[in-house]
């Protein structure tokens, strides 16, 4: 099939109208502002509803209105516009309406800037807003990813009746890639329980809110079968050249793709190196954790935060390895230089690598630090 | 009063179609309200009921209820019901109204919601002239929270939040005028206030709800009636002294009247957007790949042959200058030709503010095998086309590798053993060619014919998908053609 160069914030765009969602509301932000673009052209063009809304509060609240209508519905922001979103997601989650986010994630806390960061992890993968709830969250690492897992998103926020997150960091919103898409087009129908403004619907209600105690505890607990079930059913992760690796890298988005780099190397040097890429982040892909520590001596999680996927990868392995961290912040990426220097040292450590010299893993260390430019 | 002795009277107006006959929503007293003795609320749901029996739109129709003492609506109404987040609700009815032109979609807001934490969705959604009615219940207060000072509080006026009474000198500001506020903007099509301080003011608030429904259901535009609404329970009135006070104490405040009126001029508008409407019809499916541009068909063929296959290609290659210098566009175009070319490519730009005199830099890696990290770490070609961006990357060329630099001057500190360096003033030489603005693409020939992977077919085609000015096409492929050139003189000349 033939592919296409194209921005991984506009192939989620494409691939959303072609997943069926009719409703965008927007709210610009650096680097997710080509998602709302590209939805301002095409929307109209496909018989759906753009809305540029006065905030993310309003964006995601419109959400939950389009949800209510039974259409499928989307956003898309970054980090501050994330947080302020949490209001409206709870209430998605509360009543058990579908709706897709997009997370384009920059570097924080406060205004930070505008550089690729994972530090929206603990808001998105753990819920910033209110109440017993989750969302499930898919961690895209390259532009076809983010066409694939965005109308995979469509497909889960239905079958659960819950807001799904694609949240990739700011590489993947702007890089270009070559992807196809499909080449048919879905319209869902409209779900039984939509309030359309129609005489079918009219005795259907959308609400978060139950006043009786035992009955919002029934609710609670309905939301967490259904959490449950996801758990069961949608955890989903990468295995690269893992499954003899004893030592296991394991990251998520961009960092995704420099492990393989990193693994690619190692493994030419006779290190048995491997890279476990969660693609849910919830549900966390406990299991592929638990199988690989049969051979792994040791786990390592590189992320762009100051550690907090490392707190599921530690829960998923329950003590069994130790898990040793990498990380940098501010928009700095891990570079391909300094996580096999980090590789190089652990294997020594363990007596995994004689074969290493010091010439290969000490050289030129200032040097290549990457320092992506954000002006 | 008996069922027997009900039965003695003739109902002039029996109870609205658009109510349900019993409250089976309510957990108790499913025959009547949560509304206290007196309170404004029962009033505005009859009328509001009645207008949408009247109008004939049931069905149609979708109640947002609010947080507050409003938030049960969807106990009475027998509609479509979505319960929203505090203030939210213009933003819920926006969607949904856009979403289902056909539904007739009243938010329903008491002044805490709306004139507060709402205030800024009640606003845009006005300034949008979202087709929907807004039903705003003013009673001064945070009623359900137990009477805490709203922005509509009356001077003087005590709450549990403002003990000694709503004052300005102690910070706590004026009493908010929101229809005033709203009438302000272009867009509204009807705004008024009305009171149920007597039986003449409830008879017009009748009227004005219809009015504002049936606005709708013409399709003119936003509709807002601010109805002053007695709440005895917090004021620690009787019923009776509550609706006097409406009338006598807070219609000083808020005088009624209508701040807006635009049906009119509005009517011939609403026509024209529903026949523009039903002129353009939704696409069908199985057009939606062309117009997103992603249908196969419609993609090039590309020169993917034009390799041989037992040929090698690791391109890793970083462009950096000025922001305007068309760094971007130099990754694009080798990024989208190697693509052509049926290799496996990636291209990831810096990127930042949109502000004056910022640097731009992009990774391009193209490959036979898919492409692992896209960022460049260790370039074997970098383009840089200022002496910033030079010292920026210089030391990150890999051994065997190239610099190509905008400079005839190459500064000595930067030069390194095993790394090779074309430098040349390529601004000039495009300036000589016609436009200085091409020194990107003369710096790109000279990389193409450095890594001498890409057929210049595929070259050519990528400049012309992403160059849409034919003059501008032209230029460059000379551009391209003369960098090839410099870089055979330069090897020519060693």
């Amino acid at each position: 099939m033939k592919k296409q160069l194209m921005k991984g914030n506009e192939a989620i765009v494409k691939s959303a109208i072609l997943a069926g969602c009719r409703a965008f509301y927007g709210y610009p932000i650096t680097p997710a502002s080509e998602i709302a673009e590209a939805a301002a052209e095409f929307m109209p063009k496909t018989g759906g509803v753009y809305v540029q809304a006065e905030s993310e509060v309003a964006a995601c609240n419109m959400l939950y209105g389009a949800a209510s209508a039974g259409v499928r519905a989307m956003s898309a922001s970054s980090g501050p516009g994330i947080s302020l979103m949490q209001e409206g997601i709870s209430y998605m989650a509360g009543a058990e309406l579908p709706c897709v986010i997009a997370d384009i994630t920059r570097s924080g806390p406060g205004l930070g800037n505008l550089g690729a960061e994972q530090s929206d992890y603990h808001q998105v993968v753990k819920c910033g807003g209110h109440g017993n709830y989750r969302t499930i969250v898919l961690a895209p690492h390259s532009v076809q990813e983010m066409a694939d897992l965005t109308a995979l998103a469509f497909d889960l926020a239905d079958r659960y009746r819950n807001p799904v997150m694609v949240m990739a960091d700011g590489f993947i919103g702007q890089m270009m890639e070559p992807v196809e898409f499909p080449q048919t087009a879905t319209r869902p129908h409209l779900p039984s329980w939509a309030v359309a403004g129609t005489a079918a619907s009219r005795g259907n209600l959308i609400t978060s809110l139950y006043l009786d105690f035992d009955e919002l505890e029934k609710h609670s607990r309905a939301l967490e079968a259904k959490y449950k079930l996801a758990e069961q059913r949608e955890a989903r992760a990468e295995e690269w050249l893992a499954g003899d690796a004893e030592i296991v890298l394991v990251g998520y988005g961009i960092v995704g793709r420099i492990l393989k780099s990193v693994t690619a190397q190692a493994r030419a040097e006779g290190l048995k190196v491997g890279v476990l890429r969660p693609i849910t982040l919830y549900p966390f892909p406990v299991v592929q954790f638990e199988r690989l520590a049969f051979n792994a001596k040791l786990f390592v999680v590189v992320e762009m935060s100051n550690g907090q996927m490392i707190e599921d990868v530690k829960l998923a392995l329950n003590g069994s390895r130790p898990v040793e961290f990498l990380n940098r912040m501010g928009g700095n990426v891990p570079s391909h230089e300094e996580v096999l220097r980090f590789v190089h040292e652990l294997a020594r450590r363990e007596g995994l690598a004689q074969q290493i010299s010091d010439r290969q893993s000490s050289g030129k260390q200032t040097q290549n630090e990457e320092r992506m430019a954000h002006v | 009063m008996s069922d027997q002795a009900v039965a003695e009277y003739t109902v002039a107006r029996g109870k609205a179609k658009s109510f349900y006959p019993r409250y089976e929503r309510k957990s108790e007293l499913q025959h009547q309200t949560h509304f206290c003795p007196g309170c404004g609320h029962g009033n505005i749901h009859k009328m509001l009921a009645a207008a949408i029996d009247e109008l004939g739109v049931q069905d149609r129709t979708i109640m947002i209820g609010p947080v507050g003492c409003g938030v049960f609506t969807y106990y009475y109404f027998d509609v479509g019901n979505v319960q929203a987040a505090h203030g939210r609700a213009p933003a819920v009815a926006t969607a949904m109204r856009r979403s289902r032109p056909e539904s007739i979609v009243i938010s329903y807001q008491g002044d805490g919601d709306l004139s507060a934490i709402g205030s800024a969705e009640i606003l845009h959604a006005a300034n949008r002239g979202e087709n929907i009615t807004v039903i705003f219940v003013n009673n001064a207060v945070y009623s359900m929270t137990g009477g805490q000072a709203a922005p509509t509080t009356l001077l003087g006026q005590k709450s549990t939040t403002t003990p000694n009474g709503r004052s300005p000198a102690a910070g706590e500001g004026y009493p908010l005028h929101v229809s005033e506020l709203l009438a302000t903007l272009e867009a509204p099509v009807y705004i008024e206030r009305v009171g149920l301080g007597d039986n003449k003011q409830i008879a017009q608030a009748a009227r004005a709800i219809k009015r504002a429904v049936e606005n709708q259901v013409r399709g003119l535009g936003f509709s807002l009636i601010e109805v002053l609404s007695p709440c005895p329970t917090i004021w620690k009135q009787t019923p009776v002294e509550a609706q006097h006070w409406v009338r006598d104490v807070m219609e000083k405040t808020f005088p009624l009247g209508v701040f807006c009126d635009r049906t009119k001029e509005r009517g011939p508008q609403a026509l024209e957007r529903l026949a523009a409407r039903a002129a353009q019809p939704e696409p069908a499916l199985a057009d939606l790949p062309r117009i997103l541009g992603v249908a196969e068909e419609d993609l090039p063929e590309g020169h993917a042959h034009a390799i041989a296959p037992e040929q090698t290609v690791d391109m890793q290659v970083r462009i950096a200058g000025f922001g305007g210098q068309g760094v971007l566009l130099l990754g694009e175009v080798l990024a989208e030709a190697g693509l052509d070319a049926g290799l496996e490519v990636s291209w990831l730009p810096s990127y930042g503010p949109e502000m004056r005199s910022g640097t731009s830099n992009c990774h391009v890696r193209i490959s036979r095998e898919a492409v692992d990290s896209p960022l460049v770490s260790a370039p074997n070609v970098l383009v840089a086309m200022n002496e910033p961006s030079l010292r920026k990357f210089d030391k990150s060329v890999r051994a065997g590798g190239w610099v190509i630099y905008n400079g005839s001057e190459f500064p000595s500190d930067c030069r390194r053993e095993g790394v090779h360096v074309l430098a040349l003033s390529f601004t000039e030489m495009a300036d000589a060619m016609g436009d200085k603005r091409a020194a990107n693409m003369v710096m790109l020939g000279a990389a193409l014919e450095i890594a001498g992977v890409l057929p210049q077919a595929s070259v050519a085609a990528a400049l012309r998908r992403l160059v849409k000015n034919p003059r501008w096409v032209e230029l460059d492929e000379r551009a391209i053609a003369r960098g090839r050139e410099l870089f055979k003189e330069s090897l020519a000349a060693v």
